[in-house]
């Protein structure tokens, strides 16, 4: 099977969004663009400068780059750490560096992110440990880091429900006369879940700041793009529910840091939620013990490798003078390190507490719950006793 | 103290919680301007603002997932449920997100939210109206499960829920909404976790919840032309349930009635029976029984009252707790469905 992404098409100025909707058509400035944006060609040759999506700085960009090449020494270092029994799985986002990044940097650190289970690689970008990152992975609990601390909402694996939770975040947050934004991650297949139609429509009628932030990357597991929906494209989904959309190739860093940087403004100056969908590709399987050969064929794999988004970024920055090959190999080096202290942290067998069963399925643990956690606790010392 | 109807002592909970707690909103479908579709939240937008009380869309998961983030920004969402069936789109958050968040984060987040949910039969309503939906709540660990049966309770128990640290998923029994009773408001009653004996009695103890107090209370009286002083329990909150008071009172009487309204397979009557046979095996002269409706949907309005536990279901049952000490005959068919 062979797909052929709208991202490879060109942008022309024809498809560029109207300065001020027809006044005949109230969806008009709702839609999004026929084409995905696109700031560069997948070779990295900068397209022409448009007025709707400005360059981000370059700095940003050079930033962008080195936590995508991070990131994605992240997610192999995972994926390896799986192989070698260390994780119980990993759902790698491999070829999306660029929406996983660009998504944290369109986004204040006081900002709240919704991530899935495929949003690693984001959190990492956000600051968070590696090793609480990969808590839920690894088996010893369930969210590893601070959720209120990282104002990064737990890994969510029930799919779309997080995006209602976004749009109670951030009305509950404008409520309170803060200007927090909310961005919700999802994916294609997910936008067929009941909850992300809620969430989208939540967040409008509340006008919660929200960005809903769809990597497309074309099979939910298995299924492709053509069994979730018949719609033109996923940010056609927003129109229905008054929300602003917008189609990016989700393979171009700065198509998509200046998308999102954009959709995140719209939010936080009070216009409510706004729906980005990213057109991009997930390169390995679904998670490692899935087998990728049986849906889709390598050509179409080929195809997505030479559109791949940190080679993409590099080559740009280097035309511009903001990489060189040593600006190069020291965040290579960067990376090195940073996964050889997860790898080492990570082969360090984590300690488990049975009597820790007990301590947070509510404030005070029921009557039940203690005569539960005395029973455990008899049982460990008779084990241990016998042991001894 | 006055009378008045547990409604308007729901309404005075909310409309209390209101005043005294900034955090507290209260949402849901036609909340608002409405005053919900029973008048619980009579007044309350009125008098609050429609900040405070508010409409939705009408999405029961929508309601509970929007009260899920609130609650991580700060705040104190109070949400109704239409009708017990209504609720089950929700089921999801709840179950998922609302019932695990505190645990999956060791504590770090937490959602403390009511989700009022009218809930039960007798009042003639139409499928999908009339369902008791206790036990999916009470079988989801890090829920909080509270059903009043009396005013005072209705109103102290809605107030103790909403300044809960842990979500708690308040039935509100739909035929006792209207009933009237005595109460000083604003009442403080027993807090959450303790059973409470509302009749006194020497031979037998019934153990009720929510809808089905009143049906033991008339029970109770009733047995007394049969010569049976019955004492009765109102469990009051499922989750955390009170072994003490109902192992005391059934150690006391040596014989035990559970009556719930829902079906009785695999139901929260079948748990406290258990409970109870575990913990006062030695004081029983009888089999721990179970009256509760049947194991079917529940029926149409003019079908109902067969489904629904009876005086004299419940009587019925009193009479095969081995009086004359012999064993129940229903019981010695070897191999039967009995």
């Amino acid at each position: 099977m062979t797909t052929t992404p709208q991202a490879v098409r060109r942008a022309s100025p024809r498809t560029r969004r109207p300065a001020t909707p027809a006044a005949t058509d109230p969806a008009a400035g709702l839609l999004p663009q026929t084409e995905p944006v696109r700031l560069l060609d997948p070779d990295g040759t900068p397209l022409p400068a448009r007025d709707d999506y400005p360059e981000p700085p370059i700095e940003a960009l050079r930033e962008m780059y080195r936590r995508m090449v991070v990131g994605r020494r992240f997610d192999t270092q995972a994926t390896a750490l799986t192989k070698q029994g260390r994780l119980a799985v990993y759902p790698s986002s491999r070829g999306q560096e660029a929406c996983q990044v660009g998504a944290v940097l369109a986004l204040r650190d006081d900002d709240w992110v919704f991530p899935t289970y495929r949003e690693s690689m984001a959190l990492v970008s956000r600051g968070i440990d590696p090793v609480e990152v990969l808590t839920l992975l690894r088996g010893d609990w369930h969210c590893g880091y601070d959720p209120a601390a990282r104002r990064t909402a737990p890994q969510c694996t029930p799919l779309a429900t997080q995006c209602v939770h976004a749009a109670g975040l951030a009305y509950g947050e404008s409520y309170q006369g803060r200007d927090t934004v909310a961005l919700a991650f999802i994916g294609d297949g997910a936008t067929s879940e009941g909850d992300f139609h809620e969430g989208v429509n939540f967040a409008a009628v509340f006008k919660a700041p929200v960005v809903y932030f769809v990597q497309n990357n074309k099979y939910a597991i298995s299924v492709p793009l053509s069994r979730q929906t018949a719609a033109p494209s996923l940010a056609y989904k927003g129109v229905g529910y008054g929300v602003p959309s917008e189609q990016v190739d989700g393979n171009d860093p700065v198509a998509v840091l200046a998308v999102l940087t954009r959709a995140v403004a719209h939010a936080r100056a009070g216009h409510g939620p706004y729906l980005v969908e990213a057109h991009t590709y997930r390169m390995e399987p679904h998670t490692n013990a899935d087998d990728a050969t049986r849906y889709r064929d390598a050509d179409e794999v080929e195809a997505w490798r030479d559109r791949d988004p940190v080679a993409r970024l590099e080559t740009y920055l280097r035309a511009r003078g903001a990489l060189d090959d040593a600006a190069v190999a020291e965040i290579a080096g960067q990376a090195e390190a940073y996964a050889a202290d997860l790898r080492e942290r990570m082969n360090a067998q984590p300690t488990v507490d049975p009597m820790s069963l007990f301590d947070h399925v509510y404030a005070e643990p029921t009557p039940q719950l203690v005569e539960q956690r005395e029973q455990v606790r008899a049982e460990l010392a008779a084990a241990a006793e016998g042991d001894a | 103290m006055a009378t008045m109807t547990m409604a308007k002592a729901l309404n005075a909970a909310l409309a209390d919680a209101l005043l005294e707690d900034d955090r507290v909103l209260v949402f849901g479908e036609d909340v608002g301007q409405l005053g919900g579709v029973f008048r619980i939240t009579d007044g309350l937008q009125a008098r609050f603002g429609d900040k405070r009380c508010f409409d939705t869309p009408l999405a029961e998961a929508g309601i509970v997932g929007f009260a899920v983030g609130l609650a991580m920004s700060g705040l104190r969402p109070v949400v109704e449920m239409q009708f017990d069936a209504f609720a089950y789109p929700a089921f999801e958050q709840i179950a998922s997100h609302v019932a695990k968040l505190r645990n999956r984060t060791r504590g770090k987040l937490s959602v403390p939210m009511v989700i009022r949910v009218p809930y039960a039969g007798g009042i003639g309503g139409v499928e999908h109206h009339c369902d008791s939906s206790e036990a999916y709540y009470a079988h989801t660990p890090g829920l909080k499960v509270v059903t009043p049966a009396t005013v005072s309770d209705a109103y102290s128990l809605l107030r103790e829920a909403i300044d809960d640290p842990d979500p708690v998923v308040f039935l509100e029994p739909k035929k006792l909404y209207f009933a009237s009773g005595e109460a000083q408001l604003p009442a403080r009653t027993e807090p959450f976790g303790r059973a409470v004996v509302r009749r006194a009695g020497t031979d037998a103890t019934l153990v009720a919840y929510g809808p089905a107090v009143p049906v033991a209370l008339e029970a109770a009286e009733a047995a007394r032309e049969e010569g049976w002083d019955l004492e009765v329990v109102d469990v009051r909150t499922l989750v955390p349930f009170d072994d003490g008071t109902i192992a005391d009172s059934v150690r006391r009487t040596g014989r035990c009635v559970v009556i719930s309204e829902a079906q009785g397979f695999a139901g929260v009557g079948a748990e406290i029976a258990a409970r109870v046979q575990e913990r006062c095996f030695h004081a029983l002269h009888a089999p721990v029984l179970r009256v509760s409706g049947l194991d079917i949907p529940y029926p149409a309005p003019m079908l109902e009252h067969t489904h629904l536990p009876s005086v004299d279901r419940i009587l019925d049952t009193v009479a095969r707790l081995q009086w004359d000490d012999q064993p129940d005959p229903r019981w010695l068919t070897q191999g039967s469905a009995a």
